[in-house]
């Protein structure tokens, strides 16, 4: 029986890795990743996991050895934070070409310079063209169980890609909440042990990672796009499962007070918490403000957000990472682009908030959403304004 | 020349571009982007293979007379080859001649 326990979140995400009877893991501890990855070692080192814990000399090294060990059929888990993923990053885009269902967990962290080991999105969004399937979690629950979801869906047959779980660094994976454990005979019913369907074996040999010429490369990027479009599917599928068995349900977009609202925030991971305690407090003042929140991160789950946001007249977009020179931070990029050819869509509006560690408060949340409803009359000078930022 | 026939559309791709049959790179020919290609001058040619030695495409194959063929199918035309041969029985002319 699933057991609630207070239970720091690192420790719950690798919990939830040693429930899904990982084979191997390759990892080199970075803050704030380093409490999964050690918890991991010791658990394999105290013989309560059998599996093989690769330390390696690098990130870099890291995916490559989890690249080697999906390749050969192993349940394969890595975790990491920002100058470790971008460390990955030549190796990340090889893993959905090659079809390894790899699991990561990112600990989101800031990137250097300057350098900061505090909590925001700009490693995670340095590598949205990676082509692996990205959720993102609020809350330590989330965290586990979108862990034992990554397994699920990587593996599945139709989907074999990778999958990443983003959590926010330190103000999640430090922190100490209420979790409920699920216990190995319940996740062994929800997640069946990994059938590869091609893998590196002396007795069937087969070639993996070859060269691309031009004229097949347009091709097998176009499978993998295709197949990272139509996991979406899968994703929903495993998420209802999931909610079926032990009764959480999760969607890719999750909406909360959103009916009649002109305004709607637009937040991921886990300052959407207080963001919902901010639109209680105006929702109270009469405000008809409302929250839309990504889960699903990659693919973009479209038709979705666009269901979400119906009827909004304006959207207020928070980012948690700078896209330096361009028009707008990488969220509000993707919701631009989803919308621009939609018939009557909303005003967006793009915040940068919360970098590098910096809180983000209901105050916060409060004044962007001030700013929305007058840059919804009038329009600003430009294309983002980061908030809090000390103009002296 | 070879020519490199990849006609494949996306559906059509293994899992991955995985390649099931080992030792298919031999049916890529991949000497279709040579500007010139060694010719051998037997009467000059004294068996030594050191074409073959040198050769980076092992495009160079000993026949059973002893002497070497070049394996079009594979020779980029780089020359060395040519310039390696102590007895100067390697030309290189070009592919439009």
């Amino acid at each position: 029986m699933a057991k609630r326990v207070g239970m720091e979140v690192s420790i719950a995400a690798s919990e939830a890795v040693k429930l899904a009877d990982v084979d191997v893991i390759a990892a080199y501890p970075i803050t704030p990743q380093t409490h999964i990855v050690e918890h991991l070692s010791e658990v394999v080192a105290d013989g309560e996991l059998d599996a093989a814990f690769v330390p390696v000399e690098s990130e870099h090294s890291a995916m490559s050895c989890c690249l080697g060990s999906s390749a050969a059929g192993a349940r394969t888990f890595t975790a990491t934070s920002s100058q470790g993923l971008a460390l990955m990053h030549e190796i990340l885009f090889i893993a959905p070409a090659m079809r390894l269902p790899i699991v990561m967990v990112v600990a989101n962290r800031a990137l250097s310079g300057p350098i900061s080991i505090w909590n925001d999105h700009s490693d995670i969004m340095a590598e949205q063209d990676i082509a692996w399937i990205q959720t993102f979690a609020e809350n330590g629950q989330e965290v586990f169980d979108l862990v034992l979801h990554a397994f699920r869906v990587a593996e599945d047959s139709k989907v074999l890609l990778p999958v990443i779980v983003n959590l926010d660094g330190f103000t999640l994976s430090h922190v100490i909440e209420p979790i409920e454990i699920l216990d190995k005979a319940e996740v062994d019913k929800y997640l069946p042990p990994y059938k590869p369907k091609v893998r590196l074996d002396p007795r069937k040999p087969v070639s993996m990672g070859l060269v691309g010429i031009p004229e097949i490369y347009t091709e097998a990027k176009k499978a993998t796009d295709e197949v990272l479009i139509n996991s979406k599917k899968i994703v929903l599928k495993a998420w209802k499962e999931f909610g079926d068995l032990f009764g959480r349900y999760y969607n890719p977009v999750e909406s909360y007070k959103t009916e009649g609202a002109e305004v709607i925030l637009i937040t991921m991971g886990s300052i959407s918490e207080t963001a919902m305690t901010a639109i209680d407090k105006m929702r109270e003042k009469g405000l008809p403000v409302g929250l839309v929140r990504f889960r699903l991160w990659k693919p973009f789950p479209a038709p979705e957000f666009k269901k979400a946001i119906a009827g909004a007249q304006t959207l207020a977009v928070v980012d948690r990472a700078l896209s330096p020179g361009g028009a707008c931070g990488p969220v509000a990029e993707e919701i631009k682009a989803a919308l621009y050819a939609e018939r009557g869509r909303p005003k967006v509006f793009n915040f940068i908030a919360g970098l590098g560690g910096r809180d983000v408060t209901v105050e916060n949340f409060e004044e962007i959403v001030s700013k929305a409803f007058a840059y919804a009359k009038k329009r600003p000078k430009q294309f983002y304004e980061m908030i809090g930022v000390r103009e002296i | 020349m070879a020519k490199i026939d990849a006609v494949m559309g996306w559906k059509e791709l293994d899992l991955g571009c995985v390649i099931r049959q080992p030792g298919s790179s031999r049916a890529f020919k991949t000497g279709d982007w040579r500007s010139q290609r060694p010719v051998v001058d037997r009467d000059k040619c004294i068996k030594c293979g050191l074409c073959w030695v040198y050769c980076p495409d092992l495009a160079m194959v000993p026949a059973e007379d002893g002497y070497y063929a070049v394996s079009l199918d594979y020779c980029k035309g780089c020359g060395i080859c040519a310039k390696e041969c102590p007895k100067d029985a390697i030309t290189m002319v070009l592919e439009e001649d």
